[in-house]
């Protein structure tokens, strides 16, 4: 009795995996885009792939995560389609930046958050260098109140951090050793909840519950990141290899067209590539766009 | 006749049984062994790639004390300080309070209580460590912040959820050497006169010495590699641990929040896997640490 279930059992795995595997066979062959890499740029990505696909059925897009480091180094051994990154390849160790396509698919604007109830509104440029690297360590020297400095840094290669420093530190500056967080929204919850507390997260995740802070007076504004008036911005990247798959490449196109930067891109705080009137090298010089 | 021969010089069900289970076992064997000798080749093999491919001096990598993967400075000395640091103080305040259950539940309290008990710890035992992360998150960090000032992260949070997350091993490991304990001393030392706390203080707790320590051991063993749960509370600054409400962070740390931004072969990345060496190592010494410690109670 017992047997016969079990034979049973097995037959009916069997044909049911024969005949799915028969039906699969029949549909036309799925082409697979693998996205892998810059965690900031993931939601963006994810709600640009499920546009994508629903007017592409045959294309699967599998989006993942990893961090900067880990998309352009599975890029570059070819085991994804797009490596996605908030940094330049040039500027990540041990990548070869020749080897490799770059293109831009939004830009990211990152600015500085203080606790709310410090009624700091306002920094200079060279204010903000010496509190991150460490020279400025109370309020008071800013006119806050009197209040220690509590600098929250992201970590170590972390894409913000990285266009953060290009921007604010001088070559050869040291950031001052402080705490370190993985992702903008601890970053945030910390800022919120931490008297005298001072950060930087991306546009994205700025919200009422922190307090953005102007930057020599200039308010941090996507049009005035499209002029450079407020300098700290840093491009996404989708990286892939030199001559990329007929899908991949027309994916990327998708995700540069005019139309997806005008509505999912701007929706997600992000600032249309197409809106820049600079550009940045990946040496951190700004010029006037062509 | 010669049926019968036949029947007996050939081998049986059982024997045929006994062969190819043996075949099984010695399969699992040679699985195992491989996973574990594989994972040792290669982690040894990354982990000395900064010294060997790399040329950085071992002596600064174990003592120096500044962390600067964009300087390629590496410094180790102040995470593995940090990593046993918070892993003794959470082992040392989670010791006597197991203790304390463990005699509550084992000598004086009705066996019902046990039969309660005992499930609830084990529950306890395997409750995720993202879960205990998430409770220092949002529970203890903002009560050390409103009681203690500054963020709130450090090494007290990360001592905290440490001790959570390891008292319950340490608890049910606790409860079953005591249990061990054969009834007949229980009996002899009260036939001899001696009171409840003569009987456990000079009777099991001696008896049980192996198995505490043991607990201890692996409560620790097991605090020393947590990585998610320390990472969440202990506000990652790769700085010498000075003070108890200061961040800092655990060789665990630096290796979960680092992989994700390094290239594989680059100094950074191998750094990263020295650490993770680091770390393989001091859970060898735990393990024999742990032999050792069972191996004398046996005597």
């Amino acid at each position: 009795m017992k047997k016969t279930i079990i034979g049973v059992v097995i037959v009916a795995i069997v044909c049911w995996l024969g005949g799915s595997w028969v039906l699969a066979k029949q549909q036309p062959s799925q082409e697979k885009i693998t996205i892998v890499g810059s965690t900031a740029l993931q939601p963006l990505a994810e709600a640009v792939a499920n546009d994508y696909r629903t007017k592409h059925p045959q294309t699967s897009i599998i989006v993942q995560g990893g961090g900067s480091g880990t998309g352009l180094s599975q890029v570059q051994a070819g085991a994804v389609n797009i490596g996605s990154a908030d940094i330049f390849a040039d500027q990540q160790d041990g990548i070869n930046a020749n080897k490799l396509d770059d293109n831009i698919v939004a830009v990211s604007g990152i600015v500085p958050i203080v606790n709310e109830e410090l009624g700091i509104k306002n920094l200079t440029m060279k204010q903000l260098q010496q509190i991150f690297t460490g020279q400025i360590k109370n309020w008071q020297e800013v006119g806050g109140p009197d209040l220690p400095i509590t600098v929250i840094n992201r970590a170590h290669g972390s894409g913000t951090r990285v266009a953060f420093e290009q921007t604010v530190l001088k070559p050869g500056m040291q950031a001052v050793n402080a705490q370190e967080q993985d992702s903008n929204g601890t970053v945030k919850e910390i800022i919120r909840n931490t008297p005298g507390a001072i950060s930087y997260i991306a546009f994205a995740y700025l919200n009422d519950q922190v307090q953005s802070v102007n930057l020599d007076g200039v308010a941090p504004t996507a049009d005035n990141i499209t002029t450079n008036k407020w300098p700290l911005w840093s491009y996404e990247h989708m990286y892939t290899q030199k001559q990329p798959s007929q899908s991949t490449a027309n994916f990327i196109k998708y995700m540069q067209s005019e139309k997806v930067q005008k509505t999912l891109v701007t929706e997600a705080h992000y600032i249309s590539i197409h809106d820049m009137k600079v550009e940045k090298t990946p040496t951190g010089k700004v010029t006037e766009r062509k | 006749m010669e049926d019968l021969r036949q029947r007996l010089t050939q081998p049986s069900v059982e024997s045929k049984q006994e062969a190819s289970g043996k075949v099984i076992s010695y399969l699992a064997i040679t699985l195992i062994g491989g996973l574990v000798a594989t994972i040792l080749i290669f982690l040894t093999w990354k982990g000395i790639a900064l010294f060997t491919g790399n040329h950085y001096s071992l002596w600064d990598f174990l003592s120096g004390i500044k962390w600067r993967p964009s300087d390629h400075v590496f410094g180790a000395l102040p995470m593995i300080a940090t990593s046993f640091s918070v892993t003794l103080l959470s082992g040392v305040i989670a010791l006597p309070l197991a203790l304390v259950v463990a005699i509550a539940i084992t000598e004086i309290l009705p066996s019902t209580a046990y039969k309660l008990l005992q499930p609830t710890i084990e529950l306890l035992v395997g409750i995720p460590s993202v879960v205990y992360g998430y409770v220092g998150l949002t529970v203890i960090v903002p009560f050390l912040r409103r009681f203690f000032g500054g963020t709130g992260f450090g090494i007290l949070a990360a001592t905290c959820v440490l001790f959570l997350m390891i008292l319950p091993t340490m608890t049910s490991m606790t409860i079953d050497s005591f249990r061990a304990v054969p009834k007949q001393y229980r009996n002899a030392s009260a036939g001899l006169g001696a009171t409840r706390w003569q009987t456990i203080s000079r009777v099991i707790i001696p008896s049980a010495k192996s198995g505490i320590l043991t607990a201890m051991v692996f409560g620790m063993a097991r605090a020393f590699g947590e990585a998610l749960a320390v990472q969440m509370v202990i506000g990652n600054t790769t700085v010498m641990p000075t003070g108890l409400m200061h961040s800092a962070a655990t060789l665990t740390s630096v290796l979960t929040t680092g992989i994700g931004n390094t290239v594989m072969g680059t100094i950074s990345n191998n750094a990263l896997w020295s650490l993770a060496l680091i770390l393989l190592v001091m859970s060898l010494a735990f393990n024999l640490l742990m032999r050792l410690v069972s191996r004398k109670g046996v005597k």
